[in-house]
């Protein structure tokens, strides 16, 4: 069975892959195989006949959501002298408890309520995109509108989260340059007000950065 | 033909791993990738169901899970970015001015 087979091998990938992400002590790494698991997941959702949703998992998520986690940890540098001693015993193991505790539940119900079901065949009209199109743009119009909102609502956010409030000096030199911009000025002037507009290096990257951050989302 | 069954306790397995690893772990974009994980297990479950009741209720579902999750995950690596800049880290443990 091929199809058991293919499975097999994606549900066993996600799940090593998932715990390197939970267990590398290096964030990189951690991001890296959060994709594997991510491009699991994707082939998973093909098998269960979703593949918008398989493609708009490689796209979003390993495309933009993961490439902006990785700008990120790359950016902070925060490698492995960031995460110092470990937690205490008890709160490990009291997760670890609790983690099981839900997964035997959830197992259980699962098992009892689905254990012999099976799928009907997949159909052409499951699988169809224009189907899914015509729900999406006709009963989910309004919540699809609203989440082009809470994008919109994101990016600002980000921008202004992560940019750096401007000093008062800049603003000053940013003020000169405009009147020397307005009326014609002599050489001597123009230089001037370069040399007051500039900013140190690090700052501009900092701003630069929080803008991307807040584009990709 | 594979169980549904089967999915489901992948999509469970997966979310215990997240619950772990966003308890466990004290540095702030390991955690973060902790709760991704857990969304996309939820993902998983929502496109099993979808597909064992025959109803795309639950893909849609999955694609504004999608959209939301971009969200987040902008405004939260926003926020870890401020906190950097104020704190010189993001390890949770030592951000801790609101904690009792």
């Amino acid at each position: 069975m091929i199809e058991t087979l293919i499975f097999l091998i994606f549900a066993a990938l996600a799940l090593a892959s998932a715990l390197v992400v939970v267990l590398h002590r290096n964030p990189i790494y951690s991001t890296m195989s959060l994709v594997v698991t991510l491009i699991s997941l994707a082939v998973l959702f093909v098998l269960l006949g979703a593949p918008f949703i398989a493609a708009l998992q490689v796209l979003i998520y390993t495309g933009a959501i993961v490439v902006l986690f990785l700008f990120v940890v790359m950016l902070l540098n925060v490698g492995r002298e960031e995460i110092g001693e470990q937690r205490g015993l008890v709160q490990k193991g009291a997760a670890v408890v609790g983690a099981a505790a839900f997964l035997v539940i959830v197992g259980l119900t699962y098992l009892e309520g689905y254990g012999g079901a099976e799928m009907a065949p997949l159909d052409e009209e499951f699988v169809s995109l224009p189907g899914l199109a015509a729900e999406l743009f006709g009963r989910y119009l309004l919540t699809f509108e609203l989440v082009g909102l809470l994008l919109l609502v994101a990016v600002i956010a980000a921008t202004v989260l992560a940019a750096r409030p401007r000093p008062a000096v800049p603003a000053e030199g940013g003020a000169l340059a405009e009147a020397a911009a307005v009326e014609p000025a002599t050489e001597a002037d123009e230089r001037g007000a370069g040399v007051v507009t500039e900013r140190p290096d690090g700052e501009d990257r900092l701003v630069a950065s929080g803008g991307s951050a807040g584009g990709a989302g | 033909m594979v169980p549904v069954a089967w999915y489901l306790l992948l999509a469970a397995l997966l979310f215990a791993i997240g619950t772990v690893g966003a308890l466990t772990r004290r540095n702030g974009i390991t955690i973060f990738l902790s709760i991704e994980l857990m969304l996309n297990s939820v993902n998983l479950t929502l496109v099993a169901y979808s597909r064992l009741l025959d109803d795309r209720t639950g893909q849609l579902v999955v694609f504004f899970v999608l959209a939301v999750a971009a969200a987040e995950a902008a405004v939260g690596l926003a926020l870890f970015i401020a906190v950097y800049r104020h704190r010189r880290t993001i390890d949770l443990d030592r951000v801790n001015l609101l904690r009792w």
